[in-house]
């Protein structure tokens, strides 16, 4: 039995374009509070080109190519844990005054971020 | 069945469900309770699709098997100082410096996608010509976005001061673009040669690069700081793209969705950001904002009227409510602490206060959120634009802190200002405004802010920081006096 994920010709635009709607319609609600980490978060997803990397040089036969691959990983692998060591600390600040009890006072003030429906 | 295909399945499972917990992790990041989950999914997922890619090493090509061990051993070599030193950065920079770091962060992306496509360009691996286009497509988008992304980030960290621009300079960069589209032609047309094997043309593929790299930098180079955000955020798209591309080449579906999920949705984030600030992308990446201006501040009337910290501050204990416009000026005085601070002392003496945040407070959309949050401000006294604008006109105080462009009423009425349209704070139809700033400079759109000449504004001279301080002491010291 020989499992294959290669994914070409049609069905490869048929994945783009779904994954581009899901990007599409995930980003489309977003509250401008949420712009920054969300780039940061996206920024972070893209690191997955490491995966990547780590195929090209895993397959590497060159000095040539062990060289670029490398440097794929290396930027690859900097770019997924970056991304996620800066969206981590963004988001690790959102708290409402409810979450906070010496804020507890304040919880009357109605949270409103009206979604950009 | 046999270990190379074992190790299919095992890539195939972790990669699909490495695709999932992205788009998941993506949906809880788009609402701020459950943010800080979300990037804790994602995270996640590209824990396991990295583990599992490791077992590409049961399932590699002849030519590559004798250098197995060495090639697994940069493997992990790469992604330890890479993976390392990214994540040292990532937690020891400074909040306001975020921006620059999402933009290097970026760049590295693009790279990685571009040095993916230089193998498949090196090597013979890349059959038919739509292949061929599709890997050269994607090391475009990723070079530009890697060079791009660097000027970025100089020009947030300050390395590169001013915008630079020359004349005709659109025109030298659209021809260096279409030379570079012209190697890339030239290249598939050679490697399509009579046997249709791919040709060993090194030189052509260096200069593909070459130009691709030139062609980012250029690109950038002419665009003012301001706009760095929406620039930013473009290249976040375009390395999502390359990348999706060159999971397409490699046949990986985990880099095809999660690239295109993020080329998709940084496009859709651009377009936010863009309009926002009023303008069009077009517009940011073609025309020259904040350059030179040329209108002259001639109608300004009035005078600046500077006050001192502690009475505005008391001034402040006694009104009804107070609106606080942060900008980046509060930011790079580190004075978040300190207003909260105050902020607590107005809101214990009965004082109603919010958090008026421009779109474009700070040097990035959210930004001024996030570093508010940072100080432990809770996000529901924080408020966006469109939200609060109609408030200015009942309210006592408007305290505007480091911000300048983001208020100036000249965007309302000078169709000559180079901000004309962007929407702003209306802080100057409270009944007193002060603003707080470090000297008599301009913002960073250098242009001269009406709103400081007004009759209801004074001005507080002075950094942020020392400045909260000194309102914070005058109103602790009321305290003290009622007490005695």
């Amino acid at each position: 039995m020989d499992f294959s994920i290669q994914i070409t010709g049609f069905v490869a635009l048929y994945v783009f374009m779904l994954a581009a709607f899901a990007g599409w319609v995930i980003i489309g609600h977003v509250p401008a509070i949420l712009h920054t980490p969300l780039m940061s978060g996206s920024n972070f997803v893209h690191g997955i080109v490491v995966v990547g990397g780590m195929f090209v040089l895993l397959n590497a036969s060159t000095v040539q190519e062990q060289a670029i691959g490398f440097f794929a990983v290396l930027l690859g692998a900097g770019n997924a844990a970056g991304g996620y060591a800066v969206t981590d600390r963004m988001l690790a600040m959102f708290q409402t005054s409810g979450q906070k009890a010496q804020h507890a006072k304040l919880s009357h003030v109605k949270a409103r971020h009206p979604r950009k429906d | 069945m046999t270990m190379a295909s074992t190790a299919q399945l095992i890539i195939g499972v972790t990669d699909l469900a490495a695709a999932l917990l992205f788009l998941y992790g993506l949906k809880r990041m788009s609402s701020p309770v459950t943010a800080p989950s979300g990037i804790f999914v994602a995270g996640l997922g590209m824990l396991v699709a990295v583990l599992a890619s490791f077992f590409y090493a049961f399932d590699v090509g002849a030519a590559a098997k004798p250098h197995l061990m060495v090639n697994v051993g940069l493997g992990v070599v790469a992604l330890i100082v890479g993976g390392g030193v990214a994540w040292w950065a990532g937690k020891k920079v400074a909040m306001t410096a975020m921006p620059q770091m999402v933009a290097i962060y970026n760049g590295m992306g693009g790279g990685a996608a571009g040095a993916i496509a230089a193998v498949e360009l090196f090597g013979t691996k890349t059959p038919g010509t739509t292949q061929l286009v599709v890997t050269l497509l994607g090391a475009l988008i990723g070079s530009i976005s890697l060079s791009g992304s660097l000027v970025a980030w100089a020009k947030l960290q300050g390395v590169i001061k001013k915008p630079l621009r020359v004349r005709g300079q659109q025109y030298f960069n659209i021809l260096v673009l279409l030379g570079t589209l012209a190697v890339a032609g030239y290249f598939i047309y050679v490697a399509q040669g009579a046997s249709g094997q791919l040709l060993p043309t090194p030189q052509l593929i260096y200069l593909f690069f070459g130009c691709a790299l030139i062609y980012g930098i250029l690109m950038t180079l002419p665009i003012g700081g301001a706009d760095m955000p929406v620039v930013i955020s473009i290249y976040n798209a375009a390395t999502g793209l390359a990348v999706g591309l060159e999971g397409f080449v490699l046949g990986n579906p985990a880099l095809m969705i999660a690239g295109m999920v993020v080329g998709a949705a940084g496009t859709l984030l651009t377009l936010l950001m863009a309009h926002a600030m009023n303008r069009s992308v077009a517009n940011v990446l073609f025309t020259n904002f904040g350059g030179t201006p040329k209108h002259k501040a001639s109608h300004i009337k009035g005078s600046l009227k500077p006050t001192a910290a502690a009475d505005a501050g008391i001034f402040m204990r006694y009104a009804k409510n107070v609106i606080i416009i942060p900008g980046y000026g509060l930011a790079a005085a580190q004075g978040q602490q300190k207003l909260y601070e105050f902020v607590k002392l107005l809101l214990a003496a009965g004082v109603s206060v919010k958090f008026a945040i421009h779109p474009v407070a700070g040097r990035m959309p959210g930004q001024m959120d996030v570093l508010l949050a940072e100080a432990g401000v809770p996000y529901d006294l924080i408020f966006q634009l469109d939200d609060i604008n109609d408030e200015f006109k009942t309210i006592d105080v408007a305290l505007v802190i480091g911000a300048n462009d983001v208020v100036n009423p000249a965007a309302r009425t000078d169709k000559s200002s180079p901000i004309f349209g962007m929407p702003i704070l209306n802080a100057d139809q409270a009944k007193q405004v002060y603003v707080v700033k470090r000297g008599q400079g301009k913002g960073y759109a250098d242009i001269v802010n009406a709103l400081f000449y007004a009759d209801n504004c004074n001005m507080v001279y002075g950094d942020a920081n020392a400045v909260m301080t000194m309102m914070i002491e005058a109103v602790r010291g009321l305290g003290a006096k009622a007490a005695a």
